[in-house]
């Protein structure tokens, strides 16, 4: 029995030395793909995560702004690894671009000084730190523990723009159009708001002062 | 080979962040950054869910979020502009008018 199996394995083993080899080389090319976009990843994980502690550790509106950028570029990186190039872009020109300048445009407007820090209310000591560490804990064993999760190599497909806009312009063009309403909305109540004769202040005061009675 | 695991666990990381930041931060803008980035930390797992499935309506989702995203800065900084006119601060301590 012993001897018959060793016979097979015998008889099978240039045939699995061949496989062997070419495996090898298969995996060594994978390595080496898989290595840049693992150094990759690391990377601009890494300026994610530190751009994003960033954001909370300053104090001045405006570092965080620019923290802000660096997270926002940095997903870039990581969407275009992910082969998802039209929305690399576009995060790149509305977020990093179009919404910060707003951001860095209203600090600067409103000549924003440092925060004073008092870390946050009471309710959000008791409360909001634990379930924060609580529902990160719970998501990130889902997330470690789901199997039958793919990966991702840089020689994976990239989606176009074209596949993206076949779908978008033919099956989803209803909520495309919508979008545009609400945009148009979006500029018409911010013109409304930011109006200077909206917020009197001595319209606001009197506000108050019916309010509390004095 | 990056298992898509990890790109998830960056997303939930970043949301954690966006909403620790919406906690402790003081100043009104800084708590809307913090909104974006706990928008941005979603968008990734959209991105990821679409690259595992290999659907493009997964990306188109995180389309849709960008625009609602732009409105909603758009909306939200005026609202910050009209605050800080009527209250001449952007402390949320001091902001406290419809706190009960």
């Amino acid at each position: 029995m012993l001897r018959g199996l060793s016979l097979i394995g015998g008889t099978f083993s240039p045939a699995s030395t061949r496989t062997t080899v070419s495996h090898a080389i298969g995996l060594v090319a994978g390595v080496n793909d898989g290595t840049m976009h693992l150094i990759l990843f690391i990377v601009f994980a890494g300026f994610c995560l530190a751009g994003a502690i960033n954001l909370l550790l300053q104090t001045h509106p405006i570092n965080s702004a620019l923290s802000l950028v660096v997270v926002m570029s940095s997903l870039a990186v990581l969407y275009l690894l992910l082969g998802a190039e039209f929305l690399a872009a576009a995060q790149i020109i509305v977020y990093a671009g179009a919404i910060m300048v707003l951001f860095t445009f209203v600090v600067m407007l409103l000549n924003a000084s440092r925060e004073e820090r008092t870390m946050g209310s009471g309710v959000a000591r008791i409360l909001g730190f634990p379930a924060v560490a609580v529902v990160l804990g719970v998501i990130a064993t889902v997330i470690l523990r789901a199997q039958g999760m793919g990966s991702a190599t840089l020689s994976d497909p990239i989606t176009s723009t074209e596949d993206l806009s076949r779908v978008l312009f033919r099956e989803l063009l209803l909520p495309f159009e919508v979008t545009s309403v609400l945009i148009l909305i979006a500029i018409l109540g911010a013109v409304a708001l930011a109006r200077p004769g909206n917020a009197d202040p001595a319209r606001a005061d009197r506000a108050i002062a019916e309010r509390t009675g004095k | 080979m990056i298992p898509l695991n990890w790109y998830l666990l960056l997303s939930a990381t970043l949301f954690s962040l966006g909403v620790v930041g919406f906690l402790i931060k003081r100043n009104l803008i800084t708590v809307f950054m913090s909104i974006e980035l706990m928008l941005n930390g979603v968008n990734l797992s959209f991105v990821t869910f679409a690259h595992q499935w290999h659907l493009v309506k997964g990306q188109i989702f995180v389309f849709f979020v960008m625009v609602v995203a732009a409105a909603e800065a758009a909306v939200g900084l005026a609202i910050i502009i009209a605050v800080f006119r009527a209250r001449s601060t952007l402390a949320v301590d001091r902001i406290d008018l419809m706190k009960l």
